[in-house]
């Protein structure tokens, strides 16, 4: 399969691409979305193709999106995950890697709870490969669907204001999320405890609020990070509880904002912790759009990593229904 | 068995000790250095003479190492202590201080004892074992200083963690006051520190790395200071990384607080940016800081704040670096990258002439640590180190003497080639290369 795509060989991260490189897969996610609502879902574009999913990281949502993705391309898919593989046994992942190409595959999906774990990979295998999230440093295809959600939302991403909520320290969707809006040209706040924001966040480019209120009156969307409970245990913030009445972004504080707010989360959600039931139900809610863009922008990725012309995305849906 | 006499010819003689700087011949016979003198006015006659052309050359007295880790007993598949001398003696250093944290832990005088035989069977640059300061390095029990300096211990440390407990730093400070030797920290506050991988900075940030902030040194490195004020032990600070301590121990040493430092040559030169791409071989701890941190530390060595440079040498196995960034081991091999590295960053690049650096690696380590060498003074051992100071090589691990190839340099250019070490008279390491060839009379 060919490396030379627009992309290169990989997808390791946000921060890599560019904002047209951003724009492309993007705009290339947007004819794979009509395939997903189809009775048959599913077009020859790579068949042939083997991708593995190697994920050490326990992972629902966005190992299931891959493997859709995967399967709706035609490609052949093999999920491999960290207990019963030779990973549990102590291998290590330069020779887990070096025996999964032994077997001629074309692509990697790796998740793994070591920041540039993906990037590790990617340096020594021919195979592409494409971050699912590697430890608290990128998730890029989480990045990627939720801009692609909010350009639905606002059909533009210049100029839009984000402000990303939580536990910005330890979110590999938060730092892909800060990458790519900022390459799009939005503009990018984040809200959180400082105990849970990294130290050197001034020099990311993007505005500090110290209140959930303040952020509220001035974004056009709220991401609202999931917080993760063993943070509390580490010690980095006292109680959910009182997390929930500082930060929680409640019905009652989206009221008072000066307009409607638009909701996403990567999920999965605590529920009366980060974010209230009824905001994250409620009619500005865009959490469920975000998981069905999830499979369209991860069937861009494969596409375009594989090789595939982006002119011709639209002709790669294949026939009919 | 008395090694030939040797007359080295034509080379810039340089002894901090003594103000010399002066191109001209330096004689070593019977181990000592018999004299020196300009070129052509030191002769000597009857005995085969091993004579070196040293044009073009420094001869300086030999490096003095005061921190590294040669890994034997417990890991001889990394480094041993005939690999770890050897490299050693190719670096330029006729001598170095062994770290105890070896397995099982240098905590006794049995353990003393086995580290200099080795050495002495090696034969290559001389060893000095480092006795722990706590009983297998856990940071409870005072460890036997006594015995261990009886044995042959120069110092003790804990080195590779941190004496947590303040009380037992100042009863190490106090109790080593009987036997005059220094006591070595390795200045990390362990709640601070816990799970970091780099210094903690917009890199980190970045990355998604945890990072060890600056205060998790500074922090130990003021409560050590002001623990050698109470007692008056000496207290020597391992691998300073951080403007901030540069500023304590110059306040330690304006208060006359017998308080010494040391600076690596990976912190002299390179920054958190070596990190990029999570490139394991610069992962060490304490972690590449900032540019600031990198000029601070410079101006310190230059004007004795920090008072030596050592190598922190740390081999490890090649696969044990070749792993996920968080999970691989810190430490870097220094031995035979030091004398380039800072000829290249601190001589060549103007931060200080060779004179203030033959000081801070063989003079003041030496008086420091009490050890032999470190002066060409007339009737001293003849510990030499010869080197061209403008040679360029590129570094290649490979070719390494040491058995680590886990070097942050690979790849690059530096300035600065050690030609010929000696100890004792003896030469213990010679430049491959035939461009240094000594000239052997006929018998």
């Amino acid at each position: 399969m060919s490396a030379a795509g627009a992309l290169g060989k990989d997808l390791l991260g946000l921060e890599d691409l560019s904002g047209d490189q951003i724009r492309l897969i993007l705009d290339t996610a947007e004819p794979f979305k009509e395939i997903s609502e189809r009775a048959i879902k599913k077009v020859p574009t790579l068949r042939g193709s083997t991708i593995v999913n190697l994920f050490f990281e326990a992972s629902t949502r966005t190992r299931v999106s891959f493997e859709f993705a995967e399967k709706r391309l035609s490609a052949d898919t093999v999920n491999v995950a960290s207990s019963g593989s030779s990973v549990s046994k102590g291998e290590t992942l330069v020779d887990t890697a070096r025996n999964l190409e032994a077997m001629r595959i074309d692509m990697v999906v790796i998740r793994h709870g070591a920041s540039g774990a993906a990037r590790f990979l990617a340096e020594r295998i021919e195979s592409n490969v494409i971050n699912a999230g590697d430890g608290t440093h990128e998730h890029p295809t989480q990045g990627l669907l939720d801009m692609l959600t909010l350009r639905d939302n606002f059909g533009r991403l210049d100029g839009i204001k984000v402000c990303i909520c939580g536990d910005v320290l330890h979110s590999r969707v938060a730092r892909s999320n800060i990458w790519g809006l900022r390459k799009m040209g939005a503009e990018v706040a984040v809200c959180g405890p400082r105990s849970l924001l990294p130290n050197a966040i001034g020099e990311f480019g993007v505005t500090v609020f110290e209140h959930i209120e303040d952020a509220i009156q001035w974004a056009d969307a709220l991401n609202i990070l999931r917080l993760q409970l063993e943070r509390m245990h580490a010690g980095y913030i006292p109680s959910l509880r009182e997390y929930n009445r500082v930060f929680g972004v409640s019905r009652e504080r989206l009221e008072r904002a000066p307009k409607d707010l638009l909701i996403l989360h990567p999920g999965p959600m605590n529920r009366g912790v980060e974010i209230d039931s009824d905001v994250a139900d409620g009619p500005h809610s865009v959490i469920l759009d975000q998981v069905t863009n999830g499979v369209a922008v991860r069937m861009a990725v494969l596409y375009l990593l594989a090789g595939g012309r982006p002119e011709l995305a639209e002709a790669a849906k294949g026939g009919g229904r | 068995m008395t090694a030939p006499a040797v007359l080295l010819r034509g080379g810039r003689l340089v002894d901090p000790t003594q103000k010399l700087d002066q191109i001209g011949d330096l004689l070593i016979s019977d181990g000592r250095i018999e004299a020196f003198g300009r070129v052509g006015e030191v002769r000597r006659d009857g005995d085969a003479l091993d004579t070196v052309d040293c044009t073009g050359r420094i001869v300086s007295p030999g490096f003095v190492d005061v921190h590294c880790h040669l890994r034997e007993p417990g890991r001889e598949e990394v480094e041993t202590i005939a690999t770890g001398a050897r490299a050693a003696a190719a670096g330029g250093f006729t001598a170095v201080c062994a770290m105890p944290n070896t397995d099982p832990v240098t905590d006794n005088q049995a353990a003393v004892g086995f580290i200099i035989r080795q050495a002495n069977r090696a034969g290559a640059a001389r060893v000095f074992p480092i006795g722990a300061i706590s009983i297998g390095q856990q940071g409870k029990t005072l460890a036997e200083f006594g015995e261990m300096v009886g044995a042959g211990a120069v110092a003790v440390s804990d080195d590779g963690k941190p004496v947590v407990s303040a009380q037992l730093m100042r009863t190490a400070l106090e109790y080593a006051r009987t036997f005059g030797i220094p006591v070595a920290d390795h200045c990390e506050e362990p709640t601070l520190a816990a799970n970091g991988a780099m210094n903690e900075g917009i890199v980190s940030a970045r990355l998604g790395l945890k990072g060890i902030p600056s205060e998790a040194e500074e922090i130990m490195a003021i409560r050590d200071i002001l623990l050698a004020r109470r007692t008056g032990g000496h207290i020597h600070l391992c691998h300073m990384s951080t403007r901030g301590s540069v500023e304590l121990i110059r306040w330690g040493k304006e208060r006359g607080i017998n308080v010494t430092a040391e600076a690596c040559p990976h912190h002299l030169s390179l920054t958190e940016e070596a990190v990029e791409g999570y490139d394991t071989n610069a992962k060490m701890n304490p972690p590449l800081r900032t540019a600031d941190d990198v000029v601070a530390l410079q101006e310190a060595v230059r004007d004795g704040t920090i008072d030596v440079i050592a190598t922190d040498h740390a081999p490890h196995h090649y696969d044990e670096k070749e792993r996920e960034f968080a999970d691989a081991p810190n430490g870097i091999v220094g031995l035979e990258t030091a004398l380039a590295v800072n000829l290249t960053w601190l001589v060549h690049g103007g931060v200080m002439d060779v004179t203030t650096l033959i000081d801070r690696m063989a003079c003041t380590p030496a008086r420091l640590f009490k050890l032999p060498g470190g002066t060409l003074r007339r009737g001293s051992v003849a510990d030499v180190t010869v080197f061209d100071p403008d040679a360029e090589w590129t570094v290649d691990p490979a070719r390494f003497v040491s058995k680590g190839r886990n070097s942050p340099y690979a790849g690059r250019a530096l300035r600065g080639v050690v030609e010929l070490t000696l100890v004792d008279g003896r030469v213990i390491h010679r430049r491959r290369e035939a461009s240094t060839q000594g000239t052997r009379p006929p018998r």
